[in-house]
């Protein structure tokens, strides 16, 4: 029956494709015939969710590795989907596209970064860490250096990492739930948080893997299809990855003929928080070198740290399956990633070009203070203009926005029907509900297993050590929630600093464990002690009001981090004595892909 | 040399490789990022622009399957790879 399963799976997951999109049509008939925009809402957020929870309860597990690792069976491709939506959080589903329009080629350091960082799994750790045959990332950290505290420091590493990224995600989540069901967001962020766990809690990974598959469907066709949709309606090319060039240097053109004026810090303060103006160009290069590659380093380093990415990789059948689909993984990325640029462009020219029926700049304030959808989304707090130098006309620094609103607006500036709103909530809600799960799982299975069952009790029986993973994993998600609804950070913010912490902790004592003999207990435990610590500290220097050095900032604190944990690890090792001779074995026994796993199939 | 330390030796020369091509595409050409702006990219796009859009994304999903095709080849080479699964 299990194999029957994993054969039958492309024809599984068409059926639900097709459905749906079956599902989008019904609802945009639904729409022609009255259906108001918030039953649509509802509709759209709740039969996907409802779908998730099915998949979830039908991939209920009492085993170990299924639990753990999906019972590794999951194929190539199937995997890479999965790992696909684990990677787009919420924030690259609502804040991508928002960020390029604001920032332009500084925040696209993050692109490349989310993507390169993907080699270095490919190359330096994936296929190791699947052949090793852990079911945890500090499996391997204790078991290739050796010893309680040093299992216990990445655990201690990954809790920080993940638990910093998770509350931005149940945060989204909650936001989404919370507009398109119109409920108060203290409790959205629970029935998101309901959500979650109904799709993790009775399957672990393996309910987890197939959730996410489906998840990765729902937000993929929500993001390629209104893209593809706005760029045909406006004209601009009916694939407009490979067509938006005229309207890059169109837009390069009205900035010149606008300019970038300043606001005076009196009249920004009318401006609502959260919001901002067009102030930088949209395809000029407009960061220093070093302030774009150390941003997209950052990211690639603490890519290859995540132990919620990684972990999707121990459960492929084979080494070579899991090399092959981390490729996968990019592949499904890259078709939501390269397209977020391409929804800036759209968005931004049909707004600020005034030859367009859409654009705005140019037209009198009255005039667009009438507009339906400025009026909406005004209302949501998202949209805001205010006449600065009493002209009556509005300019280009006069118009404010939210960074959410690229996404989320958009397909109604453009004109477009409301199913395609209730469409991108779904995929909104797919995106962080996947990752938020992927996190929690890797939070709570590090606990039960590697603090619970190796540190703790070592002689529980498999039962048992469900249960505790199972009640870690509410524990751990309703903290997330609770931080959540105090809403202290923002989503992006949070996000880009799991990155930094997962790096400065993990990444060097994870790679130099498979390419570096020598690395011993001693280097892992001051590389991963003294990485978190350096890297953390420089943050919070840098947060009150400390200057920095080598133009490190805030957002790449990590490169400072992960640097003084190379030197800890290599100086340490070298001062301390070469690991035993059934280390170095088991070392070059990772290096080949035959033969036994290190680690037994259930352990 | 024993065949495992080949095997290690030509995986090591792979991963040396990739690393270096990975290196141009994330770190190399934005170093000269104001320069190649100048110029017209594929598609019309400005040079620097189309890398951050597409051109350095497309070049990373290609090269990890390159990398490991080329990396099953060296497995197969010194019979080390696994047998009877995808």
């Amino acid at each position: 029956m299990k194999g029957n399963f994993i054969d039958n799976l492309p024809k599984v997951y068409g059926i639900y494709t097709g459905g749906f999109l079956a599902f989008i049509i019904i609802m945009s008939i639904a729409e022609q015939m009255g259906m108001t925009a918030k039953t649509i809402g509802i509709c759209f957020v709740a039969f996907t969710v409802a779908i998730y929870a099915i998949i979830g309860y039908l991939s209920r597990t009492a085993q170990a590795d299924a639990y753990y690792v999906a019972g590794r069976q999951v194929p190539t491709v199937f995997n890479g989907m999965a790992t696909a939506a684990d990677w787009m959080s919420g924030a690259s589903f609502v804040a991508m596209a928002g960020g390029i329009y604001f920032k332009g080629y500084g925040y696209m350091a993050l692109l490349v970064g989310w993507t390169g960082g993907y080699v270095l799994v490919a190359s330096l750790l994936a296929p190791y860490l699947r052949k090793f045959g852990c079911y945890t990332v500090p499996d391997f950290i204790g078991t290739r250096y050796g010893g309680n505290l040093s299992r216990f420091l990445a655990v201690v590493v990954l809790t920080v990492a993940s638990f910093t990224y998770v509350t931005a995600q149940i945060n989204a989540t909650g936001t989404i739930a919370s507009v398109a069901l119109d409920i108060p967001f203290q409790y959205a962020v629970y029935v998101g948080l309901v959500s979650i766990l109904l799709c993790s809690m009775l399957g672990g990974m393996r309910g987890v893997t197939w959730t996410q598959v489906a998840q990765y469907i729902v937000l993929i066709i929500a993001y390629l299809l209104p893209v593809f949709w706005i760029s045909n309606k406006m004209g601009a090319g009916f694939f407009p990855h490979f067509m938006l060039a005229d309207e890059v240097s169109r837009i390069a053109e009205l900035e010149a003929q606008f300019g970038f004026v300043k606001n005076s810090a009196e009249n920004l303060k009318e401006v609502p928080k959260g919001l901002a103006g067009i102030t930088k160009a949209h395809s000029a290069v407009n960061a220093t070198p070093w302030a774009f590659i150390s941003l997209a380093l950052a990211m690639m380093m603490g890519t290859a740290s995540l132990p919620h990415v990684m972990m999707r990789y121990f459960t492929t059948p084979s080494v070579k399956a899991a090399r092959k689909s981390v490729g996968w993984s990019l592949f499904f990325i890259f078709l939501l990633y390269s397209s977020a640029p391409m929804l800036a462009t759209l968005s931004k020219l049909s707004l600020i070009d005034p030859t367009l029926p859409t654009g705005i700049i140019g037209k009198s304030i009255s005039e667009v203070q009438a507009i339906d959808w400025y009026q909406n989304w005004n209302q949501a707090n998202l949209m805001f203009v205010s006449d600065f130098n009493g002209n009556g006309t509005l300019e280009l620094n006069e118009f404010f926005m939210g960074g959410k609103a690229v996404v989320l607006a958009t397909p109604e500036i453009a004109g477009l029907p409301y199913v395609i709103s209730g469409l991108v909530a779904a995929g909104g809600m797919a995106a962080a509900m996947s990752t938020a799960d992927g996190l929690i799982l890797a939070i709570a299975n590090a606990i039960s297993h590697d603090v619970y069952y190796k540190i703790i009790d070592p002689k529980a029986e498999t039962a048992k050590r469900l249960v505790v993973a199972r009640v870690l994993l509410v524990v751990i998600g309703f903290a997330g929630a609770t931080i959540a609804a105090m809403e202290i950070q923002g989503i992006l913010g949070s996000v880009i600093w799991a990155f930094d912490f997962a790096m400065s902790g993990l990444f060097f004592p994870l790679v130099l464990g498979v390419w570096w003999k020598r690395a011993n207990r001693e280097g892992a435990i001051a590389g991963m002690a003294l990485g978190l610590i350096s890297g953390a500290g420089y943050l919070i220097w840098v947060r009150n009001g400390g200057s920095g050095f080598l133009g490190i900032t805030q957002l790449t604190f990590g490169i400072f981090g992960s640097a003084v944990s190379l030197v800890a690890m290599v100086v340490v090792s070298l001062m301390t004595s070469a690991p035993n001779a059934a280390t170095q074995k088991m070392v070059d026994e990772v290096r080949i892909p035959s033969g036994k796993s290190i680690l037994g199939k259930q352990h | 040399m024993s065949k495992q330390e080949q095997h290690w030796e030509k995986s090591r020369g792979l991963l040396f490789m990739t690393l270096a091509i990975w290196f141009v595409f994330s770190i190399g050409i934005f170093l000269f990022g104001a320069e190649m702006n100048e110029v017209t990219g594929p598609f019309g796009y400005p040079l620097t622009y189309w890398f951050t859009c597409q051109g350095s994304l497309g070049a990373f999903v290609i090269l990890i399957f390159w990398f490991a095709n080329r990396q099953e080849k060296i497995d197969e080479e010194f019979g080390f790879s696994e047998r009877g699964d995808d």
